[in-house]
């Protein structure tokens, strides 16, 4: 299976997330530049952490006017699976391809540590190596973490069974501990914990490779299909 | 050139003396012109042209086998075998930080970041060692709260957008700082050795090209401010310091990386301090050429801009590089790619020349050698090392509760968890920390050769204080343990030199005898030193800071899991290696403890055998590689106790019994700072302490690791006896606490 992982200026995880690809999991894994139109023949796209365009404005703000952003919207209006971590989720969430906000840390400050998350649902492309409930150890490195959404979008989300993850204890002051959530027809994940980071023994945990292997064992057969 | 209005009151603000003006006139057979004079003052002033400090630095050792640059280039360079190497430097940013805590100490991270890159390596680690007053200054703790807070916001900011892993350093709270901090920051990059890139221009003919951020009018004359005291009128200095852009630092990054792989470029050189006048005349003094540019073609933010101005702008993220004849679109496609400015600005000549031209009028013409190479150079008088401090011990009472003093010196400000600044580092990205923030050494792999780097700052401002000679071998000795407890092997050093005024020859003495003592340890350890930084004049009012070298030590290693401080399960053997130590009350006047609990400083540093050292290094490193080591720890501020404490720190929370059997007196047996000492847990006692024997180093198992509880006798009487939580969390959460004293809160 082939990842895309897309590089706007100013990503700075995209090495991370294109190695725990390629020597972690073992599949392929290419950069896909910020200004190009097509993601080429990429089974899954990626939207890697950083400060794409500096975050100025706002976290992702301008990141979603990228041309590369119509083509990663038409991937997944088609069914590709798109994982956005980090500035990626943000990105995703500025674009309109996942619902609320992500706003500054309750407690003002960039939190850089390993928390505890919980997985909430395994019927998604994303977890389903995991067991619902099981406790991940993944690190998050971020200012703007807390998702906020109105009553109405939570009470959806949750009903939908969209809330991926959740932190164990409250790291941002995120509205219902929301660490991940999906879109509607549950192929766009966007999560402000970096998985990449956890994919390697010698990075200190390994539960964050889970959601690339998944990805693998429920995208790879859409991926034959389509070619 | 027109005619020069050069007074004598326009001289002395550009912190030039009558004699050096009278070396200018002489040199270039005429008066200077008002941007000459400019280029002049930034050229010679002590931050750039080293004129006090020079003279000594040359004792220090700077060769090795391993060494593949040494200094006087942008950063030292290190083979660490397999076609790769590594380039790692420090610098300081304090009085910028000074007066703006936030932009100071970010700028500071990117002209450091830049100092690697502009070599070809990708920066790959950052650490900072800080210095800041005591938080709860009666008259200044407010003020210190809002640096520390500015500087490490600072920090962040700028790393964690650049895409560095901040992972490690150290942070140190003195009155001596009050008016002064430090703000010294190292990073350090990795590139194969067929991609190292050098700051010459060669080429006549070959275009001088300009890239980056526009020039505007901030950080004009921030090197001649770095240069001087602070008075009250330098908080009117505000313009001078420089705002960061780190995201635009993150594209020339990207874009010099990429431009370098086109083969199309002969130099590189950061602006740095003094802009784009040191990058020009250094490129050609290296070069041995002369460069010749036109203002007209320097991208600029604001208009009207004078020669001088453009000449002496610090605004930041900008390069100067010199390429190939004809080869100017390879390099302009890459910086177009990135988004990023560049113009041809000039080109090389053959004259040795710095000609600046303004719309073809030559407004400065300057030999480079005059001004990159010969710089006045001074040898300052120097007399006895400025000291207050008695050399007496006053009578230390019998402590009534150990415990509680261990309380007390695990929750001060020297000692206490540094987690509030580092968790606001992104120490993680890149995906290659192995041991990041919080442990002896921080360590990063190199995905590319399977070997790993491991590095750490030390600094030790009250020992220097009261010998700075002694004290500066014992840093270098503490760095080179803080390795070799995770197994690495002490390569290389690079060194900052902050002291106070070098015109006041009890202050040059502290500076000559701590370069040479620094010398002479690393000449011992075998770490050359590199490159490094001298910030002088770190004075407010004349009060000066205590003298306080830094150096900051890499080691390499295997990769592997990490050996670390923390205690893992109970019934483990706890093992001393290095034996108690001596102590007497006069070398005990230096510790954490005397500062924390008797509230004092006197005497001297602890007393180090160099020899001994080096054998307790070897002995720690080959228990850590042979994975005999479930933990190992140095002892270092705070003594065997703090170090004991530190052990009980880890998730498990797992304790000690420990059963001392010395003749110290308990408070000297807990708390003195000898050197040469390193604490491990292990399941093999046998094995780890034939590893001593082997090395001659005194080892013996002194307890055995508990769940929950440290307890500590001394002779079958206890000293100690605590549950690790609540050792935990009086060393956690301090620094927090220290930093929302009870009437701000609400």
């Amino acid at each position: 299976m082939k990842f895309g992982v897309v590089v706007f200026p100013g990503s700075n995880c995209d090495h991370d997330a294109w190695f725990a690809v390629q020597h972690n999991l073992g599949h392929q894994a290419e950069f896909i530049w910020h200004d190009s139109t097509r993601l080429g023949d990429a089974d899954a796209v990626i939207l890697p952490g950083g400060f794409s365009y500096g975050d100025y404005l706002r976290c992702g703000a301008i990141a979603k006017f990228s041309p590369v952003m119509n083509a990663v919207r038409a991937f997944a209006a088609a069914g590709g699976p798109v994982l956005g971590i980090c500035n990626g989720f943000q990105i995703l969430v500025e674009a309109g391809l996942l619902p609320g906000a992500l706003v500054r840390n309750r407690g003002l400050k960039f939190i850089c540590e390993p928390v505890q998350l919980r997985c909430e649902t395994t019927a998604c492309g994303f977890t389903s190596t995991y067991a619902k409930g099981q406790i991940l150890r993944v690190p998050i490195a971020h200012g703007e973490g807390c998702y906020v959404a109105d009553p109405r979008t939570l009470d959806e989300l949750a009903a939908e069974d969209r809330i991926v993850f959740r932190y164990v204890e409250n790291p941002n002051g995120s509205l219902g501990d929301i660490a991940g959530i999906l879109n509607r027809e549950r192929n766009v994940l966007g999560m402000m914990p970096h998985p990449e980071r956890a994919a390697d023994p010698l990075m200190g945990s390994t539960d964050g490779l889970g959601v690339f292997q998944s990805m693998v064992q429920s995208f790879a057969r859409v991926a034959s299909a389509r070619s | 050139m027109s005619a020069s209005t050069i007074t004598p009151d326009l001289i002395a603000q550009h912190q030039l003396t009558g004699e050096e003006y009278a070396k200018i006139v002489a040199t270039l057979g005429r008066e200077p012109t008002l941007t000459e004079l400019g280029i002049f003052s930034v050229m010679w002033s002590e931050h750039c042209s080293y004129k006090s400090s020079r003279l000594h630095l040359k004792k220090l050792p700077t060769r090795s086998p391993r060494v593949l640059q040494g200094p006087g280039e942008n950063a030292g360079i290190i083979d660490i075998g397999g076609g790769y190497a590594i380039a790692f430097k420090i610098e300081s940013h304090n009085h910028p930080s000074f007066i703006e805590p936030f932009q100071g100490a970010a700028t500071g991270v990117g002209g450091i970041l830049r100092d690697i890159f502009t070599m070809g390596a990708r920066p790959i680690a950052v650490l900072n060692a800080l210095r800041f007053g005591p938080l709860d200054d009666p008259e200044h703790g407010r003020r210190n709260r809002r640096i520390l807070e500015g500087v490490v916001s600072g920090i962040a900011h700028y790393g964690n957008c650049f895409g560095v892993p901040t992972i490690g350093g150290e942070c140190v709270f003195e009155q001596a700082y009050n008016g002064n901090p430090l703000v010294n920051v190292f990073a350090l990059g990795v590139f194969r050795q067929d991609e190292v890139f050098y700051a010459r221009a060669a080429g006549v003919g070959n275009p001088v090209i300009y890239v980056g951020a526009k020039t505007g009018r901030d950080g004009i004359h921030g090197a001649s401010m770095a240069s001087a005291e602070f008075s009250e009128e330098s908080k009117q200095k505000r313009p001078n310091v420089q705002v960061g852009d780190p995201f635009m630092e993150k594209l020339l990054l990207e874009a010099c990386l990429e431009a370098m792989k086109t083969g199309a470029i002969v130099g590189i050189q950061d602006m740095g301090a003094a802009g784009l006048t040191c990058s020009t005349c250094e490129m050609g003094s290296r070069g041995g050429t002369g460069i010749e540019i036109d203002l007209q073609h320097v991208p600029q933010r604001e208009t009207g801009m004078s020669p001088y101005e453009i000449m002496l702008s610090e605004s930041q993220e900008r390069m100067l590089l010199v390429a190939e004849k004809g080869r100017e679109q390879e390099v302009f496609a890459v910086f177009r790619k990135w988004g990023l400015d560049a113009a041809t600005i000039g080109q090389v000549t053959g004259d040795g020349l710095l000609r600046v031209k303004d719309h073809g009028r030559v407004v400065a013409e300057i030999p480079n050698r005059l001004l990159a190479d010969e710089a006045p150079l001074y040898d300052r008088p120097y007399a006895q090392p400025f000291r207050r401090a008695p050399l007496e011990a006053p009578h230390i009472p019998a402590s009534p509760d150990l415990t509680r003093d261990l309380l007390t010196v695990l929750a001060s400000g020297d000692v206490c968890s540094k987690r509030w600044i580092w968790r606001q580092y992104d120490y993680m990205v890149r995906t290659n920390t192995l041991a990041g923030p919080g442990g002896d050494a921080a360590i990063v792999r190199i995905k590319e050769t399977g070997a790993s780097v491991a590095m750490a700052l030390d600094g030790n401002g009250r020992f220097c204080y009261l010998d700075p000679r002694q004290g500066a071998r014992l840093i270098v000795a503490e760095c080179c343990r803080n390795l070799s407890v995770v197994g690495a092997e002490p390569v290389a050093a690079t060194n900052n030199l902050n002291f106070g005024n070098p015109e006041r020859p009890e202050i040059m003495a502290q500076l000559v005898a701590a370069i040479e003592g620094m010398g002479e340890a690393c000449a011992f350890f075998e770490t050359p030193i590199t490159g490094g930084n001298v910030s002088l004049y770190n004075e407010t009012l004349g009060e000066g800071i205590f003298p306080s070298p830094v150096v900051g030590i890499v080691g390499l290693l295997p990769t592997g899991p990490p050996v670390t401080v923390d205690f893992k399960q109970p019934e483990r053997a706890v093992i001393l290696l290095g034996g108690y130590g001596d102590c007497d009350a006069v070398r005990f006047g230096g510790t954490q403890y005397v500062k924390a609990v008797l509230r004092g400083l006197w005497g001297l540093p602890p007393e180090l055998d160099m020899a001994r050292e080096k054998r307790v290094h070897a002995a720690a490193r080959e228990l850590a590689r042979a994975g005999l080591a479930d933990s190992a720890h140095d002892l270092s501020d705070g003594g065997l106790a703090v170090a004991l404490a530190e052990a009980c720190f880890g998730p498990s929370q797992t304790g000690a019994a420990i059963d001392l059997d010395a003749d110290l007196r308990p408070e000297f047996l807990l708390f003195h700072e000898g050197p040469s000492r390193v604490l491990i847990s292990t399941a093999d006692p046998e094995r780890a302490l034939a590893v001593a024997r082997a090395h001659q180093v005194e080892a013996s198992v002194i307890g055995r690791t508990q769940p929950g509880r440290l307890t500590i006798r001394l002779r079958g009487e206890t000293l100690v006896d605590a549950e690790t939580a609540r050792l935990y969390v009086a060393w956690d959460r301090a620094l927090e606490r220290a930093l929302r004293p009870a009437h701000e809160t609400s």
